[in-house]
């Protein structure tokens, strides 16, 4: 019972941010959608740092170390760190400056403007958006699988997945973006925190970190493939342990993902400044290392743990609980660590809610009807409808959705990393054309979907010992936007001035 | 900072993110077992480094290549055509 009583305190606790942030509010649509760019450096770390870690990274990411071992970190989080930071300084902060300058809000108008074309919205449209959606799903399918078990089943998923979109839904349609902000900041601190009290809880119970680790199968400790015989209660399993090296540099693709993220993107606009990005340029790296080696050494640790029975890799997701659970024994922890863990899941789903209720408004609707037919305050309650529709659809669609979802992930983030080829092209290459940004985003979307159909749809697929599908969709993006481009009419002279101004020279 | 300072600063930090996409590669600790301080294994203390490292270039990025003209364009203009206007280009 503790553990549900510290959940519904920390849902409370949301719902009074929510409510708070609503005082701030101006009223104004710019406001509800990006804060009216008053967001500082603190908030804009915690905001985007809670945004860019799902529930994987605290769950998935003890549950890969638990399979793979201690080379998940440099796979997914050092490689992170680097790439993450890179993409907020190139791409981020010049996207800042264009939707300070022209007053966007989303990423299609961007795309729209820098084009010159209406249509290649309509058709970024879908993509954006299909590609969102399994994102939204994973979160509100692991709300489910993380508040369930600590009711003891009193609470089915479906009822927890309807409370955590019920809590989202009224921060985000109380406060808009600013509550998103206000909300992923204490998300992000809650889930950092809770990540180290669970590693020391943890260390301690197994006799201190050195205990820990030397208790630990050695086949883990390295990067080395290697196959291990696991006993199951099913019988002998095989299990490649290790990153092969091909793997391990083609990894590098994915992070790109941040650089097409449409909240992502919101987020960015929601800065004060482009001096609001600097702590969070900085700090990103170290933040991901906070929260990603304790969790990558409960898994690796988890491998020696006897009372903890040989996990198939399905189930490798409960690696975390099953430490908490059996080791510190303490239901007041429980209840922290799944607060926790909702902490991570829902500082995601809330931006993901709202740029989608951004984009059909602002995207679809004020597009097609025209922005001078409705009132500033009309507009934010048309937000507020689809935000409350999309929410209505997501959680639908989650409760027929297919459980092995979450292997959808890495999917995702290798949808949008194919097409970072369109976002580099259209801040950084004055030749990039509609047709080029037309035939990257086709062609790295027909890769992605051969590879996608080859993997069962979602499950992990990489070819020749280890080489990531996401290098042929991205290689695919960038090769057609550059032959294509190359192949059709120039940019209009007023739209490079418009993208490429003097100002913007790189020796300025 | 002067305009060939400022060239200067990007040129190494550009360099330094180019040693450090390579030095992601540590293909010399991958069958280390080795500990450091007893419990961290050589290829995590390695990537957990490295994360430190990727802070300092990013530090020095801000510090040296930082795009201070990118700054004055926005400010120099208010959004054109309101609130969430995005642009001009209608169906």
């Amino acid at each position: 019972m503790t553990p549900m009583v510290i959940v519904l305190c920390y849902l409370a606790l949301l719902l009074g941010l929510g409510i708070a942030s609503n005082r701030f509010f101006r009223g104004t649509s710019r406001d509800f959608f990006v804060a009216s760019q008053s967001i500082g450096s603190f908030m804009l770390l915690m905001a985007v740092f809670g945004t860019t870690m799902t529930a994987f990274a605290l769950v998935g990411s003890t549950g890969k170390a638990y399979v793979r071992g201690i080379g998940v970190y440099g796979l997914m989080a050092s490689a992170s760190g680097l790439i993450h930071a890179a993409v907020f300084f190139l791409i981020g902060i010049r996207l800042w400056s264009f939707g300070k300058r022209y007053g966007y809000v989303s990423q299609i108008q961007f795309f729209r403007d820098r084009f010159g074309s209406s249509r290649f919205g309509y058709f970024l449209f879908p993509i954006l958006v299909g590609l969102v959606i399994p994102y939204l799903l994973i979160g509100v399918l692991g709300a489910g699988k993380v508040i369930s078990p600590i009711s003891e089943g009193r609470v089915p998923p479906w009822l927890a997945g309807l409370v955590v979109c019920a809590v989202v839904l009224v921060y985000i349609f109380a406060g808009g973006s600013r509550g998103a902000t206000w909300a992923n900041t204490f998300q992000t601190l809650v889930f950092m925190v809770m990540g180290v009290v669970a590693f020391s809880l943890i260390a301690s119970k197994l006799g201190g970190l050195q205990a820990a680790t030397q208790q630990t199968d050695p086949a883990y400790l390295s990067r080395a493939v290697q196959n291990v015989e696991i006993q199951t209660r099913e019988g002998t399993l095989i299990r490649e342990v290790g990153v092969p090296p091909l793997m391990f540099l083609t990894y590098f693709f994915v992070p790109l993902s941040v650089g097409m993220f449409p909240h992502l993107f919101q987020h960015w606009l929601t800065a004060k400044s482009a001096r609001s990005f600097k702590l969070m340029v900085i700090a990103h790296p170290i933040c991901i290392m906070i929260v990603w080696v304790p969790c990558v050494l409960i898994g690796v640790w988890a491998t020696g743990v006897k009372e903890i029975p040989p996990l198939a890799e399905a189930e490798a997701g409960k690696v975390l609980a099953m430490m908490v659970n059996l080791l510190v024994h303490d239901e007041f922890v429980t209840g922290l660590l799944t607060a926790g863990i909702l902490a991570a899941i829902m500082s995601s789903l809330d931006s993901q809610f709202l740029c989608l209720g951004t984009i059909f408004t602002n995207d679809i609707v004020l597009h097609v009807a025209g922005r001078e037919r409705f009132s500033d305050r009309q507009i934010v309650w048309i937000a507020r409808g689809f935000i409350i529709a999309i929410v209505a659809v997501t959680y639908v669609i989650s409760l027929v959705a297919p459980k092995n979802i979450f292997d959808l992930a890495v999917w995702c983030f290798s949808g949008f990393a194919s097409l970072f080829p369109l976002v580099f092209a259209a801040l950084y290459w004055k030749r990039a054309t509609v047709w080029g940004a037309y035939a990257s985003v086709a062609s790295a979307m027909l890769v992605w979907f051969y590879f996608f159909h080859l993997s069962e749809y979602g499950h992990e697929y990489a070819l020749w010992g280890g080489v990531m599908p996401v290098t042929f969709c991205f290689l695919a993006g960038a090769g057609a936007m550059v032959l294509v481009s190359l192949l059709t009419r120039p940019p209009s002279p007023a739209a490079i001035e418009k993208f490429f101004p003097q100002q913007l020279e790189i020796d300025q | 900072m002067s305009t060939t300072t400022r060239m200067t600063g990007r040129r190494i930090v550009a360099i330094a993110a180019v040693a450090l996409f390579i030095l992601h590669q540590d293909f010399w600790f991958w069958e280390s077992t080795a500990l450091v301080f007893g419990f961290l294994p050589i290829g995590l203390a390695y990537h957990a480094l490295y994360s430190i490292l990727a802070a300092g270039l990013w530090a020095a990025a801000v510090k040296f290549a930082w795009p201070d003209h990118i700054e004055r364009f926005a400010e120099a203009g208010e959004p054109e055509g309101g609130e969430s206007s995005g642009g001009s280009v209608r169906s």
